[in-house]
């Protein structure tokens, strides 16, 4: 049965040592749509893709995608369901072409078995053509093309933040977890992001989960805004909404009564 | 009584062992990187304490603190020369410089003609005194190491817990950059950290010459010495000595109780078992990378 | 300067880029084929070992070079391909099935021994398979009904459907079909989905898991895929020396492994061969050198240990990128004339941070 929601995280929590980085999280995420999670620093947003994608394991709650628990499958099954995610500090093959860091991004898609490559039998010829053919897909999309053979670790902030995107599209993914996309790009760069989330959600169909910051960004491409501190939710709703919403002010600027308490003395 | 005899002997070498994990331990918290040429280092340490006391004629205190000052300028050299040109390279090309070095070491004492390539005793005040206690016979030497490396791992403490330096050295182990802004002079820093390591080698090389002579190959034991700051968890001072105490008790019992063979496997045999059931060590921290 | 226009995608999956590399490299096959009619029977021999090297080479480059995983005790594999294959031969077996059996027993000791290599990392997995390495040599010495212990255990002449492999010439030849096969076997990994996912967990571990990728299965398979290739040439090796001992595959061997793959270029198929080529000719060029140094220097027992270590250093210090690094800035500068930049090259430097976390 497909329902329109496609990630369901419920009640989920996460301790570490003393700190409760994630405490009774529960959101839904629609098939689709781009959904952005925002907050102050360490509010535990990319705790949630840590929890989501298996690095870490929620100490209580559960998640639920496309009707199956997650919190049944191991890290590396996660991409075979049809989950990608980028990385808030890049973390690109750096020794590795740009072109080879997107075929590895296909690896959830190989069709030949370990005998089959070490003779490089014409299927594994076959399957490697047709590899290729899918990461030129996402290079013409991307624009990466002056980059195909450049090793990462040469390569500006920029580029490599859309590397990194590429490379998650190249799982083919139903859902695409990205970790502050536009932290460290400049305006006509996070324009270009903008552009590329929204293709990726209409033309791709794929449903976006999102952390950032920019609340430019977050206004002109999100469907749904989900906002937290501290750990916990504080408001969901569209963009507009959250953005008014008098507890989100707050745990951004702080309350009217701090500025207050900043005012000098009168003499 | 033979039992408490092994006992003591196994904490002797294991104080050994220790005294040159400590060495790797403190190059390891400081610089993340490995050393693998202070079983070498151990042993130059000794031959300079030869050298001072033969051939310079030094009295025995005055050569002991000669050597290890001198091994400490050498330490300091070293990294001045060789190790912080690649400052900024991956951890395994400065293991492999250590190795080359390593190997320089061992080749340039079994160059120099004659004392190179024969086994020399360290002649050391205390030379094969025992004291009797009882029905117990120790052996001086054996006491002195575990004296001198009770000392040492004290005055240790004291510098890591209670000054500038310590605190300084413990800041750009963990993050060299952030350091490096904080005014603290990381390159300095990382020198007298290698002195220091080199210093703990001498101490090593002179406690443990009069057990097994003195001789070119001395730093192989420093193979042992690894599983020795595993053991202790490797980026920890105090588990550096006490992997090293296990290590020694394990192959001392292992060479009385078991069949031959097994006391030269032991450190390694333990040191697997170490890794599997608890890889942080005994004292060690959870390497765990954040994204 | 070349310039490759490419208008398929077979041209980047091809194993020979462009014609010249076809050209340079039959040229290359061409002689090696010659090479018992254009060498002496002395430096016939050598090459032998250099191939011997090479395979041994392209295994741990594989484990430590493309997949990240520190083996510091690699000797190991080399013996117990070496003893199986001495065993088994002077059995009666043989060879194809006889070395098989090798490969095959040598990757099972690999995958026990890259079991703790699921679990650690970086200096911890070196120190495991530094002790491994040790076990395994006291074993070959204890084990003597299997090994011959101490003492050494001679070896039989290969056997190869009904012939018998002598020595020298035919030899020679056996160890080329095996080195090429073995070569183009990793070749074909490295440009599939298993050779990328090997790169993947050196460079990023979490990365690669989140592309899908079983870490665990993956090294596993490193480790048995290199143990295999070294238990080969151990077998190759036993069969060369006709005479085997435990102290030939102790912790000094395991270190000229890992010298050989650093010198000759860390992560590059090219570098175990640079860095075989490199360990069997250097004791022949310090003996020849040895004729004009004062013998002071030349007679002393320590001087193949400064010799190597410096060259060591000073590849460290002034070309990480060894052998095959340098041989790329070379040919780089040679097509790109006059238009080669000094900095062409460089590394990104990265500044120590550690990842301890309390």
């Amino acid at each position: 049965m497909t329902t329109g929601v496609l990630l369901s995280a419920r009640d989920i929590s996460v301790r570490f040592g003393g700190v409760l980085a994630v405490n009774q999280v529960s959101f839904d995420v629609h098939r689709g749509e781009v959904f952005t999670l925002i907050g102050p620093n360490g509010a535990g947003k990319t705790t949630v893709f840590n929890l989501i994608s298996r690095i870490y394991t929620p100490t209580s709650g559960s998640i639920e995608y496309d009707g199956t628990p997650l919190l049944a499958h191991a890290p590396h099954e996660i991409a075979p369901l049809g989950i990608a995610r980028t990385f808030q500090n890049i973390e690109l093959f750096e020794h590795a072409t740009v072109l080879q860091n997107l075929l590895i991004g296909r690896h959830v898609h190989r069709e030949t078995g370990f005998w089959s490559q070490l003779f490089f039998t014409r299927a594994t010829r076959d399957a490697e053509v047709r590899a290729r053919h899918k990461a030129e897909e996402v290079i013409d999309l991307l624009e990466l093309q002056k980059h195909r053979d450049s090793l990462v670790a040469g390569l500006p902030y920029g580029v490599r933040k859309v590397v990194e995107l590429a490379r998650a599209l190249c799982t083919e993914p139903k859902l695409l977890l990205l970790d502050e996309p536009s932290s460290g790009l400049n305006v006509e760069e996070t324009d270009d992001m903008a552009f590329w989330i929204r293709d990726i959600r209409d033309e791709l169909g794929v449903t976006v989960l999102m952390v950032e910051h920019d609340m430019a960004l977050v206004s002109k491409v999100s469907d749904r805004v989900l906002a937290m501190n501290q750990g916990e939710v504080l408001a969901l709703g569209t963009p507009a909404e959250v953005q008014s919403h008098p507890g989100v002010v707050e745990a951004y600027l702080g309350s009217a009564g701090d500025v207050e308490s900043l005012r000098r003395k009168a003499a | 009584m033979q039992l408490l005899q092994i006992i003591i002997s196994g904490i002797a070498q294991g104080c050994i062992y220790g005294l040159i994990a400590l060495g790797f331990v403190l190059i390891y918290k400081a610089t993340e990187t490995v050393n693998f040429a202070q079983g070498e280092l151990m042993m130059l340490g000794a031959f300079c304490g030869l050298a001072l006391m033969t051939v310079l004629g030094f009295p025995f205190w005055l050569a002991v603190l000669s050597a290890i000052a001198a091994m400490a300028l050498f330490g300091i050299g070293l990294e001045r020369v060789v190790i912080r040109p690649i400052l900024g390279q991956p951890a395994f090309s400065v293991v492999m410089l250590t190795i080359g070095i390593g190997y320089v070491t061992r080749g340039l004492i079994t160059m120099i003609p004659t004392i190179g390539t024969e086994t020399h005793t360290l002649p050391v005040p205390y030379k094969d005194q025992a004291w009797t206690v009882g029905a117990l016979v120790l052996n001086v030497e054996q006491m002195v190491v575990i004296a001198a490396t009770a000392l040492l791992s004290a005055l240790l403490y004291a510098m890591f817990r209670f000054t500038k330096l310590g605190i300084a050295m413990q800041a750009s182990s963990q993050n060299q950059l952030a350091a490096y802004y904080m005014g603290i002079p990381v390159k300095r820093l990382n020198g007298l950290v290698w002195g220091l390591a080199a210093a703990v080698a001498a101490v090593a090389g002179l406690l443990l010459a009069p057990i097994t002579f003195v001789h070119a190959n001395m730093g192989f034991i420093g193979l042992k010495a690894f599983p020795a700051a595993v053991v202790g968890g490797f980026g920890s001072l105090p588990g550096a000595i006490v992997g090293g105490l296990v290590i020694g008790l394990v192959e001392a019992l292992a060479g009385f109780y078991l069949p031959e063979g097994f006391k030269d496997i032991a450190a390694y045999v333990v040191v697997l078992v170490m890794l599997v059931v608890r890889p942080n060590g005994l004292f060690g921290e959870k390497l765990r990378k954040k994204v | 300067m070349r310039f490759i226009f490419k208008t398929r995608y077979e041209q980047d999956i091809r194993l020979a880029k462009h014609g010249g590399q076809v050209f340079w490299y039959s040229v290359l096959m061409a002689v090696m084929l010659l090479a018992p009619w254009i060498v002496s029977e002395y430096w016939l021999a050598q090459v032998t070992f250099i191939l011997i090297y090479a395979v041994v080479g392209l295994g741990l480059m594989l484990l430590s070079g493309f997949t990240g995983q520190f083996s510091l005790g690699h000797a190991a594999f080399l013996g117990v391909g070496a003893y199986t294959q001495a065993a088994l031969t002077n059995a009666g077996v043989p060879f194809p099935l006889a070395l098989v059996a090798a490969a095959g027993i040598s990757a099972l000791v690999g995958v026990i021994v890259g079991l703790p290599a699921l679990r650690l990392k970086g200096i911890y997995l070196g120190i495991a398979t530094l002790a491994f390495g040790f076990i395994v040599e006291e074993v070959f010495a204890r084990w003597e009904s299997v090994t011959g212990g101490n003492a050494g255990k001679h070896v039989k002449d290969p056997s190869l459907f009904g012939w018998t492999v002598e020595s020298g010439e035919p030899f020679y030849y056996l160890c080329l079909v095996i080195t090429v096969l073995a070569t183009l076997a990793i070749l074909n990994l490295l440009r599939s989905p298993t050779g990328r996912a090997f790169v993947a967990i050196r460079d990023s571990e979490i990365s690669a898991q989140s592309m899908g990728i079983h870490l665990a299965r993956f090294k596993t398979m490193s480790f048995a895929i290199s143990a295999a290739l070294a238990g080969v040439g151990g077998a190759l090796y036993a069969h060369k020396l006709k005479f085997i001992s435990p102290d030939q595959f102790g912790v000094l061997q395991s270190i000229d492994l890992i010298l050989m793959i650093v010198i000759g270029g860390l992560g590059s198929v090219h570098g175990a061969f640079l860095g075989a080529i490199f360990l069997i000719t250097m004791p022949q060029a310090i003996a020849l050198a040895k004729d004009y140094l004062p013998d002071a220097i030349a007679l002393a027992p320590g001087l193949q240990g400064v010799v190597y270590g410096s060259v060591l250093i000073a590849f460290v210090l002034f070309e990480p990128l060894g052998l095959y690094g340098r041989w790329l800035k070379f040919r780089t500068w040679f097509q790109l004339f006059p238009f080669y930049r000094r900095g062409m090259f460089k590394r990104q430097k990265s500044f120590q941070k550690s990842e301890r976390l309390k």
